[in-house]
């Protein structure tokens, strides 16, 4: 089953760059390791972000993202598990776990 | 086959015996085989149909429980093949294949494997909330139908229903598996089932003479669960939470009055006790520690247990008391555990020092009446008259039940007598 965790922090909290990224480096490896890892990417800040909505044939653009909450949408990764259970466990091992929230949800499929 | 003559009211009496003894493990091995709750229940719902039919037709089998099994197995396998089944599973073909594999094997030969220990973790994995996994368990493990939850849990019918399909789809959809979990997270998974256990029986002993009997009934559901998780892990703190709830379960009748109100332990009729509750208790106790894995159930437990052992209030073992609730303050840190704490040290003759302790967790806890009535009757023993008089009033303006209300009253009074 393919799941997709989405990887919310507050980008308010500064953050030690440089052991961060020996951590996602390692978190990598394991995954790509493991078979597991299908897709993955880190965002760029919130800030960067543009709403896009059509309604009555009308394009609306608007700076900034769906909704002001207080963690953002900062990456994700997409991953091929057994069950939910170790979809969970791999988003455990996610560094932004420690002080985000990691979502973990499963890829619709459909039976064609 | 027996020979004695077979009426309708034998098949049913028979019927019904093997559901009290043996449908929650049958049940549990056809969900973990189909990996479904609803298409197992409508295969044994179909077995039993068939059985009803069958039996009086040719008899009693030798093994009820082994018969509706085979059968049921029967029934899902015909119904994969027909496609007959509405969120069809992805891997149909392995599922057919094992279940023939299951029905070749000859009947009275025929193990029901016991499936209720992986069933339980996945009615209660934490990706469902936690009334979602008290339903589900209630559900599969215990048997009980929705409406009897509903009114266990004072929800509406449809209400319960929509917990349970929405539950059981989420199981689905998000691929929780129908496994006991592997050893690095066997403990954790075993703390949030015992969790939702201690959480059934809660409910059951918050139930007072007013509500409908099913919610007391909850309180032996849960006792039930701890004995089916005693007997299938070896895990300590199971053993701890089975003593806990029995020896709470001991001190039920003793801890309402004839009116419906609650009263407290200093003030129980301790005859009243169930003493092979206490004994049953005490030796699970017993067990469980000699194991060396300590844990938060078995301290409360041994509490439990000290209060149990005790002819009164005043003969209680106090400082071992306090030291166990120093323990549980390690392992669960709460304000009602200091505050438990507390009450235990003022036990010991240190009332200035409980009082101290008490201070520590006053802002955690405003507003809770039993820290208001603890501090007044601190300052009572303390010979603090003023300052117990202003407690006891405050204590008093949040204690609704009249039993406690007429105690304060009467500790007022003392007081202002000595003005």
């Amino acid at each position: 089953m393919q799941y997709i965790a989405l990887i919310y922090k507050d980008e308010a909290i500064p953050v030690d760059m440089e052991p961060m990224m020996q951590a996602y480096g390692a978190f990598n490896q394991e995954l790509v390791a493991s078979g597991s890892f299908v897709a993955g990417d880190a965002l760029q800040p919130v800030a960067t972000s543009t709403s896009v909505r059509v309604r009555d044939g009308k394009t609306e653009v608007t700076d900034g993202p769906f909704a002001e909450t207080k963690e953002q949408l900062g990456g994700y990764y997409l991953m091929e598990c057994e069950n939910l259970d170790q979809a969970v466990e791999w988003a455990a091992k996610i560094p932004t776990a420690q002080t985000g929230t990691i979502e973990v949800r499963p890829i619709m499929t459909y039976d064609l | 086959m027996t020979s004695e003559p077979i009426t309708e009211q034998s098949v049913d009496t028979y019927l019904a015996g093997i559901f009290r003894e043996d449908a929650g493990r049958v049940l549990s091995a056809l969900i973990v085989q189909l990996r479904d709750f609803d298409f197992a229940e409508d295969a044994l719902q179909d077995a039993v149909s068939a059985a009803l039919t069958a039996w009086r037709r040719d008899g009693l089998p030798v093994n009820g429980a082994a018969w509706l099994l085979t059968a049921a197995r029967r029934k899902a396998i015909d119904r994969l093949r027909r496609n007959a089944v509405r969120d069809a599973p992805r891997n149909v073909q392995a599922i057919v294949d094992e279940l023939e594999q299951s029905v070749a094997e000859p009947e009275d030969q025929q193990d029901i494997p016991d499936e209720r220990l992986r069933l339980i973790f996945t009615c209660c994995n934490p990706a469902l909330n936690q009334a979602a996994q008290i339903a589900l368990t209630l559900r599969t493990l215990c048997g009980l139908s929705t409406r009897e939850i509903a009114r266990a849990f004072l929800v509406p019918e449809p209400t319960m229903a929509q917990r349970l399909v929405r539950a059981k789809g989420k199981i689905n959809k998000a691929g929780i598996p129908y496994q006991v979990p592997e050893a690095p997270h066997l403990a954790a998974r075993l703390q949030a089932v015992l969790a939702t256990v201690y959480l059934i029986f809660n409910e059951g002993y918050a139930a007072t003479d007013g509500d409908s009997p099913i919610r007391a009934d909850l309180c032996e559901e849960a006792i039930r669960l701890g004995r089916l998780l005693v007997r299938l892990t070896p895990q300590a703190e199971a053993g701890g939470l089975l003593a806990l709830m029995l020896l709470h379960d001991s001190r039920r009748t003793a801890r309402h009055s004839a009116d419906g109100e609650m009263i407290a332990l200093d003030a129980q009729d301790r005859g009243q006790w169930d003493k092979a509750r206490i004994d049953e208790g005490t030796r699970l106790l017993r067990a469980s520690l000699g194991r060396n894995r300590p844990g938060p159930y078995q301290v409360q437990a041994a509490i439990s247990a000290l209060h149990g052992e005790a002819a009164t209030f005043a003969e209680t073992d106090w400082p071992q008391i306090a030291g166990l609730y120093a323990a549980l303050e390690q392992m669960t840190p709460s304000p009602v555990v200091t505050l438990n704490r507390a009450v235990a040290v003022s036990h010991c003759g240190s009332v200035e020092e409980a009082l101290q302790i008490l201070d520590s967790v006053t802002e955690a806890l405003a507003g809770y009446q039993p820290l208001l009535a603890a501090r007044a009757d601190f300052l009572r023993r303390l010979g603090r008259a003023a300052a117990a008089q202003t407690a006891y009033r405050a204590a008093l303006e949040l204690t609704t039940n009249a039993a406690e209300r007429g105690f304060l009253e009467k500790r007022l009074d003392t007081l202002r007598l000595r003005d």
